[in-house]
């Protein structure tokens, strides 16, 4: 579906980004990048939906659909002229025509009801729904988040994961999810890439084959949890002793 | 809707006691009538012009004059400053030059427009455009350059060409300090137009100013402010309404309920 090969994009002198990254998605698959602050993994996702261009490497997207890649930002980036139905239609060069696909989506996100309402009118938690809903309108082949929410209280989260993972069982959608939250990807990922070092490079892959919807207190879960802890750690610590030196 | 009523009376208060204080020092004769004559006089003397017709070509030719310096300002505005605004090399080319023109004050361009086009109407008109044109593009410029680079990556997400991220992104983002231009463009509009009939016209509003100090009719003149004035707010008002209808989106303190 998605290829990356050796794919490496560097800032200040070769300080920040990352290189060297290789990695493929399959159809289907919810594939979780994580990693510290500054590994690149952000960068990483820039440069998989084409805002930002690799240095060297190949992206490859197998594309079954027109649109290529949807993306969902750390904030819902909504137009604030528009209504939630415009914005989710925003990727339509007719939107008019399309209302049926809004009212599909917007139903799927659960905001039916505020189809007219202004983003002003939206608490953060609807507006990063409409923002999915906005993504998934132009079915991409593949969806990439950034750190979708990182920027909403814990309980609107975990509800927003869930809901997530409903329109995966629904839509079998391919993702590429940014986190810092090791609990995050472990809850919603089929596979997970740890980034570590600056720039980043692969340091583990965890394949999570516990089936989803998946107990946020499943015990299983807690082992991945301590061994990408104990990479991102160790690689804080290296980082820590070379800013002392 | 009875404390919107209630507003408007508060605002009513201090104006209406005015008029009534100046109605009576007038009438006690207070003051001398030849330099300001009572409101009902001067009341008189524009339902005079009035009747006579001669208002409604004053008033038809200093419209014109403003909107049609109006229009051509603001779509020079729009024109350079949406250049300007988007492309970095315009930015580059246009603005340093049209920094310097703007550091030149307006009026001074009056005696040179006057020998380059005479005393007609092309004068007037270059003069009034010239004037609307700068805050109209400054705020253009100023607009576009401050669109969110987040909403524009939205845009190039779904692969919108240029045209598509100026219609369906730029233009609207930068369309309350577009608005917030043409405005106080709308108003230097009314100021040059005064400065261009006192300079010389044999009609308009402000040639009205001229005529009553030439014949000592200070009830003309002030007939003259009034009708600026009530034209003035009149267009004002009516863009206004333009930008509150077009910018309910906004979540701001004016939107606040």
């Amino acid at each position: 579906m998605l290829t990356v090969k050796k794919a490496s994009r560097l800032f200040k002198d070769g300080a920040a980004g990352f290189k060297n990254i290789t990695f493929t998605v399959q159809k289907g698959e919810i594939v979780g990048i994580l990693g510290t602050s500054g590994c690149g993994k952000s960068t990483l996702l820039r440069v998989l939906s084409g805002l930002d261009h690799a240095d060297s490497g190949t992206i490859h997207l197998n594309d079954g659909s027109p649109s290529g890649a949807g993306v969902i930002f750390q904030e819902p980036r909504l137009m604030p002229w528009l209504s939630v139905e415009d914005n989710v239609l925003f990727g339509f060069k007719n939107p008019s025509k399309y209302r049926k696909q809004a009212a599909h989506y917007l139903s799927l996100v659960g905001l039916s009801e505020f189809a007219g309402a202004l983003p002003r009118d939206l608490s953060g938690g609807m507006a990063q729904r409409t923002a999915i809903a906005r993504a998934l309108a132009s079915q991409p082949s593949v969806l990439l988040l950034d750190e979708p929410f990182s920027a909403l209280d814990a309980f609107t989260k975990m509800q927003l994961q869930d809901l997530l993972l409903d329109i995966w069982q629904e839509e079998k959608t391919t993702m590429v999810m940014v986190t810092h939250d090791i609990d995050e990807a472990l809850h919603v990922c089929d596979r997970v890439i740890v980034l570590s070092g600056q720039p980043g490079e692969i340091a583990a892959e965890f394949k999570i084959s516990q089936p989803k919807p998946r107990s946020r207190s499943d015990l299983s879960l807690a082992t991945y949890k301590e061994k990408i802890f104990s990479i991102l750690e160790y690689s804080n610590t290296g980082l820590q002793k070379y800013s002392v030196r | 809707m009875k404390s919107k009523l209630n507003l408007i009376g508060l605002g009513m208060i201090l104006p209406v006691l005015l008029i009534a204080i100046w109605e009576a020092a007038a009438r006690l004769g207070w003051i001398e009538s030849y330099l300001l004559p009572a409101p009902t006089v001067v009341i008189e003397s524009i339902i005079e012009m009035a009747q006579e017709g001669t208002l409604w070509a004053h008033v038809s030719i200093t419209l014109y004059r403003v909107g049609a310096g109006f229009l051509i300002g603001t779509a020079a505005a729009v024109f350079i400053g949406a250049a300007v605004g988007y492309f970095k090399k315009a930015e580059h080319l246009l603005d340093p030059i049209l920094q310097a023109f703007r550091s030149i004050p307006s009026l001074a361009w009056v005696p040179l427009f006057l020998l380059w086009m005479g005393i007609g109407e092309p004068s007037k008109v270059t003069l009034i455009a010239v004037g609307v044109f700068f805050p109209v593009y400054l705020n253009i410029v100023s607009g576009i350059q401050g669109v969110d680079r987040k909403l524009i990556e939205v845009g190039k997400v779904y692969h919108f060409n240029s045209l598509q991220l100026v219609r369906r992104i730029i233009l609207p983002a930068s369309l309350p300090s577009f608005l917030v231009g043409i405005r106080s463009g709308l108003g230097l509009g009314w100021m040059f137009v005064v400065a261009a009939e006192l300079l010389g016209a044999s009609e308009g509003l402000g040639y009205l100013l001229v005529l009553g100090q030439n014949t000592s009719s200070p009830e003309l003149i002030i007939a003259s402010i009034i009708l600026f004035a009530a034209l003035g707010k009149g267009t004002d008002a009516l863009l206004k309404s333009i930008e509150s209808r077009s910018l309910k989106w906004q979540d701001n303190l004016q939107n606040a309920q």
